[in-house]
This record gives structure tokens, sequence and C-alpha cells, in this order.
């Protein structure tokens, strides 16, 4: 059985307060990239990461970042090891780091399962159907206006983890934590 | 780990992480040119995507580095289909809906596997998903549209066909079912091309050379410019960085 230390709860709870450095109102441990920190010995530390998307490029500033702060609390050797299994998922995000998102402008991922693209229809022109169609999954909402009335303008935005939504609404753009 | 099987996991592991890599660079050729911005955020997108599938492949075959811009041509183990230029943007729709359906289905296996390649392929399964979603409606959108976008898809699909038989063939190392693949690729690529409007085109599936082409370091002519390009800046700034 794994036993958890109080240096080892410590130091996670420090590692994990690290903001994302891509979405600066997340910490790691609300994004749930953060996966263990072991305690080697009095002054060497483990520290396993996962990726949000495999080619995230935002997990190595992340590592630096832990090893900075690991560093200036008296840790000597920090070891920041990126583990692909088991697969990161935005479940992972808590309601906390869902509630920040929402804040900062950013429809946060919709929970549960199932995961994975949603069937959008595209027209000759980016505009409302003139029927409306059946509501297949749960709407991804404003996060300006809360309204659910939102259309898919690219599956891919600012990032991969991203998608860009319009609102029909406010009428304003978003980005959308894309479920994955 | 015995010689002959490390020897295999890396001719695998190359397989497959210069099929991502030579990809990821060819759908990296389109910004700056890609028709409207959404695009060109979703193309560089997806080029990212496969360029991480790359580097943790190729990390389990070698150097990352050494392995992507110091190899020779013939040394690059990636399928044809994905060195194919880009061609219009139906080319690389064509192109990116032929090997996204093909690397969700191979991904699926292998993640079911316990195999290397397990934990990169539960990864990775859930966001070649959504490349297979963006090629699918960009088919349907080009295929059902106007007499041209329909004209240059049709085109598109054909001209790449002779490239697909190669995702097909064995590779040692890679446990999967290929005829089983073959059989869902064929249905899933036939329903995409139908709802467009168009038809799995007819005619043979791969060329001449029947052994396996792009994975016997077998390559069609524009890869070497492209590898030229890809490869220049780190050969003339050895170990640069920034």
């Amino acid at each position: 059985m794994v036993t958890t230390t109080a240096l080892e709860e410590e130091l996670r709870r420090l590692a994990g307060s690290v903001p994302d450095p891509e979405l600066p109102v997340l910490t790691l441990e609300e994004l749930g990239v953060l996966r263990a920190v072991r305690v080697h010995d009095a002054d060497s530390v483990e520290v396993d990461l996962t990726p949000t998307y495999t080619g995230c490029p935002a997990i190595e500033a992340m590592s630096v970042d832990i090893e900075r702060v690991l560093h200036e609390h008296g840790i000597r050797e920090v070891a920041v090891r990126t583990v692909l299994s088991p697969a990161w998922s935005t479940d992972d995000i808590s309601d906390e780091g869902r509630r920040k998102l929402r804040e900062f402008g950013i429809a946060p991922p919709r929970g549960g399962r199932p995961t994975g693209p949603v069937t959008v229809e595209l027209g000759p022109t980016r505009t409302t159907p003139s029927a409306p169609r059946p509501q297949q999954t749960e709407p991804v909402h404003c996060p300006h206006c809360g309204s659910a009335d939102t259309e898919l303008l690219s599956r891919f935005s600012s990032t991969a983890c991203k998608a860009l939504r319009r609102c029909l609404s406010c009428r304003e753009p978003f980005d959308h934590f894309k479920e994955l | 780990m015995t010689a002959s099987t490390s020897e295999t996991a890396t001719a695998a592991a190359l397989a497959l992480g210069d099929d991502a890599l030579v990809l990821s660079h060819r759908l990296g050729e389109w910004a700056g040119h890609a028709p409207v911005l959404e695009e060109e955020v979703a193309l560089a997108n997806i080029a990212l995507d496969l360029l991480g599938q790359a580097r943790i492949l190729l990390s389990m075959a070698g150097d990352e580095d050494e392995l992507a811009y110091l190899r020779e041509e013939r040394a690059f183990r990636n399928l044809q289909l994905v060195e194919q230029p880009n061609g219009d943007f139906a080319h690389t729709i064509a192109r990116q809906l032929y090997f996204s359906t093909y690397q969700r289905l191979l991904y699926t296996q292998l993640a079911e596997g316990t195999g290397p390649f397990a934990p990169l392929a539960a990864k990775a399964v859930k966001e070649v998903e959504y490349h297979q979603d963006h090629a699918e409606q960009w088919t349907l959108r080009l295929g059902d549209g106007t007499d041209l976008s329909h004209e240059r898809m049709r085109r598109a699909t054909e001209a790449l066909w002779r490239f697909t038989g190669e995702m097909f063939q064995p590779v040692e190392g890679v446990d999967v079912d290929r005829e089983g693949m073959r059989a869902a690729w064929l249905e899933s690529v036939g329903d995409v091309l139908r709802r467009a409007t168009l038809a799995l085109p007819e005619g043979p599936a791969s060329g001449a050379w029947r052994a396996g082409a792009g994975r016997q370091g077998l390559h069609t002519e524009s890869f070497g410019r492209m590898l030229a390009e890809m490869q220049h800046l780190h050969r003339s700034h050895p170990g640069a960085t920034w």
C-alpha cells in the first residue's frame, strides 16, 4: 500500500499550486495534470506530470515551474517525469477549475461521458440552421451571458484543446475547452 | 528484452513516428496559406497533435532530434500517403480523411492491447477523433458543395487512392488485425464519400511496388524536397537552442 507522508502532502500542495502557463487562472492541481509526488530522501523528489494533449508544448514550462517552486522550498534534486497512462481527460478538471474557466471567459468542458467530437453539420455559410435540430448532447453555454444558444465556428481554436464558438444571444465569440 | 524484439519495437516506433512527423510537417506548410484563418489554426493544431505523437514515438526509437533532422530520405519509414504534397485544399482534406480514419482504427486496436504503444495510443486516439471529424465535415462540405468543389474533391480522392493500400500492409511489431482494419476503413470512408455525393475510387489501391514502398524507405519525388526544408535549419546550426 502506498502511503503519503506529511512532507509529500506539503510538496504536492506546493507543486499543485503552480499556475498553468497557458491558462494562469488554473492551477496544475485544478487542471488535474499532477499525478504524484514522491520523496526519495530529504532533498530528492520525483514528480509525475501528465500532458493534457500529446503535443501540448506547455508541459515543459510546467516542469520548469514545478522544479523552481520545489527548489525554493529547499529540495535540492527535483525530477519531473511525464507519464501518459492513464490518459488525462477533461473530466480530471476540478469543479473549482471549471468555475474559474467560465469566469475567465472560456466555456468549460461539459461533464461526464461520452466524450469526443460532436457531430455538427456545416452549411454553405456559417448561419443558424433554419429549423432547430434536436440537441444530441448538453449544449455549450456562453461564458459571458449564460445562453445555451451558441454555435461552433471552428473545431480548433487558439490551442488544440479549445474550439471556437459564438454566442447567438449576446453575439460574443468565445473559446470552449473541448471534451477529451 | 532480447535484441531482436527490441529491434522490432524500434522499427515499429520509427514507422508510426515517421507517419506522424511527416504529416505534421506537411500540415504545417499550410501556415500562412490556408483559405481562412480558422482553418489555418485548425490545421496547425492537428499538426501539433501529430508532432506530439512523433516526439514520443521517435524517443522510443532513439534521439528524437537526430532521427527527425539527421536521417536521409531512404531511412524514413513513413507511408507514402503522408508525404504527398498538400495540393489544393481538397487534396489536403482527402489525405486527412484517409489517414485519420486509418490512424483512429490503428490506435483503437493498439490501445486495447498491452504492447509498448498502448499508453500513447489510448491518449492520442481521442485527439485523432477530432482530426477525423474535421476531415469528414470538410469532405461533406466540399463534395456536396458547388460543382467546382465537388469536382476538386473527387479528383483528390482519386489521386490519393493508390497510396491507401500501403496502410494495411503488416508492420512487424505493430500487432493489429490489418484485414479487420481494412474492412472497417473501407466502410467508414465509403460512408463519408457517399454522403458527400462521391464514391469510393476504383482502381488499384497501391502502385507497382507492392512490397511496402514508404515502409521500405522508398519515397516519392516530392519527399526529398520536403525533408531538405524540414532539416535545413538543424543541419545548418547543429545544436542551436533558444
